[in-house]
C-alpha cells in the first residue's frame, strides 16, 4: 500500500443554481490575460446541452481519454511513437470555434460617433485580431438551453435514454434541466501528464494538483486533445498551455479555491481523500462495468491503524490524517456512498466528485407517462418508488457519473429521497411514522446518518464546508535554499514574465 | 572573388553565427526558458497549418538528416553513388523532398501574411525566419536542377570545408572556384544559424525524444511533510 492525499472538491448537483459566480471569480483571478480570454478553468453547463467546448463528451471526435488495451490500457489519443511523428501538427486538438473566440465591444464608438438620427452602436471586436466580428458563439450560449432544445437534443450522453422519454423531455414546455459545473478533476491517472511529451504537466504529490510547469512547455499541444474533459487550455499568445490550478495559492495559505469560496448555492465542498498509489493502474484498466466501484476502492479510510501507519511511512503528517478523517469528501463519497466521479469511462480515474441531483415526477398527462394527481404527502413516496418516471431521466445521469449503470444511480438517489422524506415527516408533522422508518431501513440509513447527511447538506457552515489540511510551505522551502539567507532575499528574484517567445 | 571577401563570407561570418547559436541558446535556456517553445499557431488556424506544415517538416527534417549524413559518412554516401541508378534515385528523392518543403513553406508564409488571426500572432522574426528558409530552399532546388548530382561532388568539396571549419583549421579556397548559387546556400545556412537562438527556431532542439522511455506518470514532490503534533 502506497498512500497517498488528494485534495478533491464536491459538487452538490441539487443545489447549484446555475448563476455562473464560480466562472466570474476563476476569470477575474486567472484567465483575464491575452491569450487566455476563451478560457473558462471552472465553467458551468446546462444539461442536457453540449456544453465546453461543444461536444466534449465525443472522444470519437476528440480522442480523449484512455482506452482498453489487452490488459491494460492506452491512450485514445495516441502512443508515444505516433505522439512524435504528429508533433509537427495534431489532427484530434480542438480548434478556436470549438471553444469560441473572445470578443469585447468598441465601447468608444458609443461616445465618439457623430450627431445623427439613430442611436449609436459598440461593434463587437475579435479580442484576437482587434477587428470587428460577427459575434456567433460564447462559453455558455446553450444556458438554459438558449431557447431552444437544438442543444440538449446534440448531448451525447442522451444516448441509450427511451425515445418516448426523450420526445417528452423535448417538448419545449417540458423541458427539463440541470446544471453541470466542471473544473479540471486533478485525476490519479491524467491522460494529459501522459500525452506530455516534454514532461511538462506532473501531478504534486502532496496534494495531488496537476499542473503544468510553462518553462518546460514547448507547444506540442498534445494535452489539450489528451484530456478528456477538455481541461488544458493553450494559450495562443504565450505559446503555453495552462489550465486550472485548483488555487494552490490559496488552498497552500488555507483558502479554499476561488470558485468554491465564491459559490452562491454553496454547493462546494473541499476535503483530502487518501488513496492507495499502488493500485491506480489496476483500477484504470477494469471492465466498464467495474470502474465505479474500483475507483471508490482505493480510497482509504482515515481511521484505519493500518492505513494510518501507511500514511505516516508516506510522510502524510497527522494534520493531515486529521483533517482526512473531518473531510466533507470522505463522508460524502465513502461514508454515505452519496457521490461519484464524472464519466469514470474516460479512466483517468477523475477526483473531483458529484452528487446527481434529485428532480420531480414527470407531470406529463401523456400515455404511457405519470400523472401527477397524487396527494402532496404521497409524492415523495410515489417518486421514491417509481425512480423511473423521475424528469431526469435516470438513464441519463448513468451516462454522466455510472458509466450507464442504472443501478448505481438509483442507490444514491434513494438515499437522498429517503433524507429528504425523514426530514419532512419530522419537520412538519412532528412525528416520523413507521412508512418513514421503513423507508430508510430500506436504504441502510439510520436515523442518525440522515441528521448527519442533512446537517452536512443544509446546514454547513464555512469551515465544515473546507476542511483544509495545514500545508507547511514554510518547511518546503529548506530543501531549495537555506531559510535564513532565503528570508533576506525574498522579493528579488529572477522571476521571467510570461512573455510571448521569439 | 576575392580572398578577403572569401575570408569574411566562409570563415569569420561562420564562427560569429555559430559562437552566437551557441551562446546565446544557453542563455535563452538558462535565463528566458519561458521563451522557449514551438509556439504553434494550430489553435488560430488548423486548414492551412495542415498543408504547410507536415509537407514543410517532413520535407526539410529528411534533407537535414540527408546534408548530416553526408557530413559524417561521406564515404557510405560516395560509395552509394559509385553506382549511376542508386545516384539519381538519391538526387530524385532529395529533389522531390525539397519541392515538397519547398510547397509547405509557401502555404505557411501565404498563412502568416494573409490570415488575419495568424498575424495577430506572427512577429517580425517569424517573417525573417520563413524568408530566409525559402532562399535557403530555394537556391538548394537551383543547385539540384541546375547543377546536377550534388550528392556527388558535394563530399569532395563541401563537406571538408565544413570539417576544416569544425576543426579550427579553416579553408574557404576550396568554395571559391564554386558558381554562386551554392557559396548564396552556404551563406545563408550561417544566416539561419546565426538567427536561430533569436527567433522560433530553438524549437528544433526541443525534440522530446525521452518521451519514448518515460513512463506516462509524473508525481513530483517538494519534500516529505513531516508528521507534526
Ligand atoms: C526536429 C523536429 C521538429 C519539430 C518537432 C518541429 C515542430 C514544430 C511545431 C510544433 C511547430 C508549430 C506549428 C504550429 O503552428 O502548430 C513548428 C513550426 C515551425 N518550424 Fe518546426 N519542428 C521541427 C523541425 C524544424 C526544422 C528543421 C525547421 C527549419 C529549419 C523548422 C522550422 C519551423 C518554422 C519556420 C515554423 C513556423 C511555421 C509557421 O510559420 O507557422 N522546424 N515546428
Ligand atoms: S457559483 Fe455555485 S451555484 Fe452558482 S453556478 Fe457555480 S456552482 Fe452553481
Amino acid at each position: 500500500m502506497r498512500v497517498r492525499a488528494q485534495m478533491s472538491m464536491l459538487f452538490h448537483l441539487d443545489k447549484c443554481i446555475g448563476c455562473h459566480t464560480c466562472s466570474v471569480a476563476c476569470k477575474n483571478l486567472w484567465t483575464d490575460r491575452r491569450g487566455a480570454e476563451y478560457m473558462w478553468w471552472n465553467n458551468v453547463e446546462t444539461r442536457p446541452g453540449t456544453g465546453y467546448p461543444t461536444g466534449w463528451e465525443d472522444q470519437d471526435h476528440y480522442e480523449g481519454g484512455w482506452k482498453p488495451d489487452g490488459d491494460g490500457i492506452t491512450l485514445r489519443l495516441q502512443g508515444k511513437g505516433k505522439a512524435l511523428a504528429r508533433l509537427f501538427f495534431n489532427p484530434a486538438l480542438p480548434q478556436l470555434e470549438d471553444y469560441y473566440e473572445p470578443f469585447t465591444h468598441r465601447y468608444e464608438d458609443l461616445f465618439d460617433a457623430p450627431a445623427g438620427d439613430v442611436q449609436p452602436t459598440a461593434v463587437p471586436i475579435s479580442m484576437v485580431t482587434g477587428e470587428p466580428m460577427n459575434v456567433d458563439g460564447g462559453p455558455n450560449w446553450d444556458d438554459d438551453l438558449g431557447g431552444s432544445d437544438i442543444f440538449a437534443r446534440n448531448d451525447v450522453a442522451l444516448d441509450g435514454v427511451d425515445q418516448t422519454i426523450r420526445a417528452q423531455m423535448e417538448e419545449i414546455e417540458r423541458v427539463v434541466f440541470n446544471y453541470l459545473p466542471r473544473i479540471c478533476n486533478h485525476c490519479l491517472n491524467p491522460a494529459c501528464v501522459a500525452a506530455c511529451p516534454s514532461g511538462a504537466i506532473y501531478k504534486r504529490g502532496e496534494d495531488g494538483v496537476v499542473l503544468v510547469d510553462e518553462n518546460q512547455c514547448r507547444a506540442w499541444r498534445m494535452c489539450v486533445a489528451a484530456c478528456p474533459y477538455k481541461k488544458v487550455y493553450y494559450n495562443w499568445s504565450t505559446g503555453k498551455s495552462e489550465k486550472c490550478i485548483l488555487c494552490f495559492p490559496r488552498m497552500e495559505t488555507g483558502q479554499a479555491p476561488a470558485c468554491a469560496h465564491s459559490c452562491v448555492g454553496r454547493i462546494r465542498y473541499m476535503g483530502v481523500l487518501l488513496y492507495d498509489a499502488d493500485r491506480i493502474p489496476e483500477a484504470a484498466a477494469v471492465s466498464d462495468a467495474e470502474l465505479v466501484d474500483a475507483q471508490l476502492d482505493m480510497i482509504l479510510d482515515p481511521n484505519d491503524p493500518v492505513v494510518i501507519a501507511a500514511a505516516h511511512e508516506a510522510g502524510i503528517g497527522d494534520d493531515w490524517l486529521d483533517a482526512a478523517r473531518r473531510s466533507p469528501l470522505w463522508k460524502f463519497v465513502k461514508e454515505w456512498g452519496l457521490a461519484l466521479p464524472l464519466h469514470p469511462e474516460f479512466r483517468t480515474l477523475a477526483m473531483m466528485f458529484y452528487i446527481p441531483p434529485l428532480s420531480p415526477l414527470v407531470a406529463s398527462v401523456e400515455r404511457e407517462l405519470y400523472r401527477l394527481e397524487l396527494p402532496p404527502e404521497r409524492q415523495d413516496f410515489e417518486l421514491f418508488d417509481r425512480l423511473d418516471k423521475a424528469r431526469l431521466p435516470i438513464r441519463y445521469l448513468a451516462n454522466l457519473f455510472s458509466v450507464g449503470d442504472e443501478q448505481v444511480i438509483e442507490r444514491v438517489l434513494r438515499r437522498m429521497l429517503a433524507v429528504r422524506v425523514y426530514k419532512r415527516r419530522q419537520s412538519v408533522e412532528g412525528v416520523v411514522d413507521d412508512a418513514t422508518k421503513d423507508l430508510l431501513a430500506s436504504v441502510d440509513m439510520t436515523p442518525e446518518e440522515a441528521e448527519a447527511i442533512y446537517a452536512l447538506t443544509t446546514l454547513p457552515t464555512v469551515d465544515e464546508r473546507f476542511v483544509l489540511p495545514p500545508y507547511h510551505r514554510e518547511m518546503s522551502i529548506e530543501t531549495l535554499n537555506d531559510p535564513l539567507a532565503h528570508k533576506g532575499e525574498v522579493g528579488v528574484g529572477y522571476l521571467e514574465p510570461p512573455r510571448r517567445g521569439w | 572573388m576575392s580572398d578577403t571577401v572569401a575570408m569574411i563570407v566562409f570563415v569569420a561570418f561562420p564562427y560569429a553565427a555559430l559562437t552566437l547559436a551557441i551562446v546565446v541558446t544557453v542563455l535563452r535556456w538558462k535565463l528566458a526558458p519561458f521563451t522557449v517553445s514551438s509556439i504553434s499557431s494550430q489553435l488560430l488556424e488548423s486548414r492551412k497549418l495542415f498543408w504547410g506544415s507536415i509537407p514543410f517538416h517532413w520535407g526539410i527534417v529528411l534533407i537535414l538528416l540527408g546534408h548530416l549524413a553526408t557530413l559524417f559518412f561521406p564515404a557510405t554516401v560516395a560509395w552509394w553513388n559509385g553506382v549511376p541508378i542508386r545516384l539519381y534515385a538519391l538526387e530524385i528523392t532529395g529533389l522531390a523532398l525539397a519541392l515538397w518543403a519547398a510547397a509547405g513553406l509557401l502555404v505557411l508564409l501565404y498563412r502568416r501574411l494573409t490570415t488575419a488571426r495568424i498575424r495577430a500572432v506572427t512577429t517580425p522574426m517569424d517573417l525573417v525566419v520563413l524568408i530566409v528558409l525559402a532562399v535557403q530552399i530555394a537556391s538548394g532546388i537551383w543547385m539540384a536542377v541546375g547543377y546536377r548530382f550534388g550528392s556527388f561532388w558535394s563530399v569532395g568539396v563541401v563537406v571538408p570545408y565544413v570539417w576544416s571549419l569544425l576543426k579550427l583549421s579553416p579553408r574557404p579556397e576550396l568554395l571559391q572556384p564554386f558558381p554562386f548559387i551554392l557559396q548564396l546556400h552556404v551563406v545563408s545556412f550561417f544566416v539561419l544559424v546565426a538567427i536561430f537562438p533569436f527567433t522560433r527556431l530553438v524549437h528544433l532542439i526541443t525534440l522530446p525524444l525521452p518521451y519514448l522511455a518515460r513512463p506516462w506518470q509524473r508525481v513530483v514532490r517538494m519534500r516529505h511533510i513531516e508528521p507534526v503534533g
